[in-house]
């Protein structure tokens, strides 16, 4: 699997916390996704109800996935394109470097994929020398950094204005070192200069895709930018890269779909570019691609579809979950350590990776719902987050302290009487060394809550005592 | 045994203690035969007329921007006009839709029109709509012989002819004439083009006209 450092997701959120640019560019998310998301569900008097709808044909495809591919494989073949077939990540980057290299490529462009960050397919052409271009500004952005994506819609949320800046006169080494980027406009303009040329020499053009629809055999890409639809019509091979779950039935689903996308993601009624893409270039089209490709990847959705987390196989990758979650908007995406951040990322990355590099995940939630709640196509987030933790306690992954600590607990909470009797007792004494203050600054093995704030002390009786009382 | 055939018997392995495949494909190509009508939302359930000003107001929200004109005739005028007020050069590179040809284009001598893809130096896209969904503003194109996907993406400035009769409430109208008109045979590709291209991708600002066009001017004409 590429570069992944889930398994330091503790010390990755130590680093992100104390991250004070990180910390600023966070603060966006509430007033951007969040109220955007609000305005655009309450503007649509039906969005629950399309929730639901969506919902469902997700639900029937998932059941009739494999037939949906293949009929989804005949569509493609008969409009003159290629399905590609991927078990893992080896294979799909393999497919698409012998795409490119019969292509004789020289330069790929590239559209927004998460399945491409997946493979790390950016690192594999460079190693064959090949040269891939990121095109969205976002991920544009964040290959000149050097980094991975923060977030599965805004890949560079975690940059600030002044990164970019940074990041732009390092690369663009021909333009005049001393010229102004405090605008963000001029940023704007800059990227779109530099990437104009880009578009127009690729030799490849390497999209994602949102959906692929077995009706008609087409792949479906949602973009703001265009940056996808110049990606894919100006070279003359456009390869699409795609996960099983992205099929859907009929142009009907998919305009479903698509009504609840864009309003979850970033609030907007509709997308810039919805582009429905199906084969290459036909007789006398005088654009297009002459070559259209389509490289469909399992890389271990097949054991989830398997297995207790096949409903995770209806995400849409809007990005609602992250937004709307208060761990991931207190530590980014990157301290997730791969791919997929947030509450989505925290449930399909230890289906992706396994368990062993991925355990941390699924705890670092507080269980608020909040990410079930605005999912558009109702993932039960925290059941599967906490079928995760089941499966990490099974296994045997978690660490001897709280192991400790449970057992330990357990052997009086199973003795009620004498569980009261030290409660009662514990609460007095424990009352008595507060004193006036009534918190605590430090207590011994409980660092993990004082170091960063205070530990109330117990007031008055126990609750049961009280309850006793009270009923008398 | 291929990826393919590991991949999909992985599939049906999972799925095969609810039904076999057969039962499976049945109601997979009973979906795809007549596809089942989704929910459709009320907002663009309106007369025509009123489906013509929600497609104006939406479209306008997202930067786009709007003009109505009686018939074809008075398309070199307007176009002429609004290059003006865009400080832009009196040139288009344009679609060879029928719609457009027919139009006597002499009678704006200085209004020049070349034919064709778009190339690097073009500054301004024409192009004909096949739709217009009043539900969000939407525009619906797709790609054919007379109709290159690149006048819609490399110019600054993308300006698109609507005939008023085009308009339709929901996108499911589109894809219902779509199906009817083509049997049923998928264009290359279709383009839903929601206003200009526009990003956030720096702190959440959102900015417009960063890889597509900068300014989208739709024309929507009544009597075609």
């Amino acid at each position: 699997m590429v570069r992944s450092t889930s398994s330091q997701f503790k010390s990755n959120v130590k680093e992100a916390l104390a991250n004070e640019q990180l910390q600023h560019a966070l603060k966006s998310i509430k007033t951007g996704f969040v109220a955007k998301r609000k305005i655009a569900s309450e503007r649509l008097e039906e969005f629950e109800e399309l929730r639901d709808q969506a919902r469902d044909i997700k639900t029937h495809t998932i059941a009739h996935m494999d037939v949906y591919l293949e009929i989804y494989q005949q569509n493609v073949e008969a409009s003159g394109g290629h399905v590609h077939w991927a078990a893992n990540e080896d294979e799909a980057r393999a497919i698409i470097l012998e795409i490119c290299q019969q292509a004789d490529a020289k330069t790929v462009t590239k559209g927004k994929s998460m399945i491409g960050e997946e493979i790390g397919i950016n690192e594999y052409l460079e190693v064959n020398d090949i040269v891939p271009i990121e095109t969205d500004l976002g991920e544009y952005i964040i290959q000149l950094r050097g980094e991975m994506p923060s977030h599965i819609i805004a890949p560079a949320v975690h940059v600030t204005k002044e990164q970019v800046a940074e990041a732009f006169k390092k690369t663009h080494t021909d333009l005049a070192p001393d010229r102004s980027l405090e605008d963000p406009d001029d940023l704007l303009s800059e990227a779109r200069a530099m990437l104009r040329d880009k578009f127009i020499e690729a030799d490849v053009g390497l999209t994602g895709a949102n959906f692929l629809i077995a009706e008609t055999g087409t792949s479906v890409i949602v973009t703001n930018e265009g940056n996808g639809d110049l990606t894919q019509t100006l070279p003359k091979v456009h390869i699409a890269l795609a996960s099983i779950e992205k099929i859907v039935p009929t142009l009907e689903d998919v305009t479903t779909l698509l009504r609840v996308l864009a309003r979850s993601a970033t609030g907007q009624e509709m997308s810039s570019y919805t582009t429905f893409s199906t084969g290459p270039r036909r007789e006398a089209d005088l654009d297009g691609p002459a070559e259209y490709h389509v490289v469909i990847l399992d890389n271990g959705r097949t054991d989830l579809l398997a297995g207790d987390f096949s409903e995770m196989l209806r995400c849409i990758r809007c990005g609602a979950c992250l937004n709307h979650c208060p761990v991931y908007n207190a530590v980014g995406g990157h301290a997730y350590g791969w791919v997929y951040p947030g509450p989505m990322g925290a449930v399909l990355t230890p289906g992706l990776m396994g368990l062993d590099e991925a355990s941390h995940l699924p705890q670092a939630s507080t269980l608020c719902g909040k990410c079930e709640e605005v999912c558009p196509v109702r993932i039960p987030l925290p059941a599967l987050l906490r079928r995760w933790r089941d499966q990490v306690f099974e296994r045997d992954l978690t660490d001897w302290k709280t192991k400790w600590g449970l057992k330990w607990w357990a052997m009086f909470a199973k003795r009620p009487a004498l569980y009261h009797f030290l409660v009662g007792m514990k609460m007095q004494v424990v009352a008595k060394f507060a004193g006036k203050k009534g918190h605590f600054k430090s207590i011994m093995l409980m660092s993990g809550w004082t170091d960063s704030r205070n530990f109330p002390a117990p007031q008055g009786k126990t609750f049961q005592a009280l309850w006793k009382e009270r009923n008398k | 045994m291929s990826s393919r055939e590991s991949i999909l018997g992985k599939i049906g392995a999972a799925l095969n203690e609810a039904g076999e495949k057969e039962t499976r494909y049945a109601a997979a190509a009973a979906r795809i035969a007549t596809p089942p009508k989704n929910l459709i939302p009320n907002r663009a359930q309106v007369p025509p007329d009123d489906q013509v000003q929600m497609f104006r107001d939406w479209a306008e929200e997202v930067s786009a921007t709007t003009d109505r004109i009686e018939n074809m005739d008075d398309l070199p005028a307007a176009l002429t006009t609004y290059l003006s007020s865009q400080n832009l050069p009196s040139e288009v590179k344009s679609s060879e839709d029928p719609l457009l040809e027919n139009v006597d284009w002499s009678q704006q001598p200085t209004l020049t029109r070349n034919c064709g893809i778009a190339e690097e130096t073009d500054q301004v896209g024409l192009a004909v709509a096949f739709a217009g969904v009043a539900e969000t503003g939407t525009l619906v194109l797709h790609a054919a012989p007379e109709n290159p996907t690149t006048l819609n993406f490399l110019p600054e400035t993308h300006v698109v002819v609507l005939p008023r009769s085009r308009v339709t409430g929901d996108y499911e109208a589109t894809w219902k004439r779509l199906r009817d008109e083509r049997n049923s045979n998928m264009p290359r590709v279709v383009n839903w083009i929601t206003g200009p291209s526009r990003t956030g991708d720096i702190e959440q600002k959102i900015q417009l006209g960063i890889h597509g066009p900068r300014r989208l001017h739709i024309i929507i004409v009544d009597d075609v």
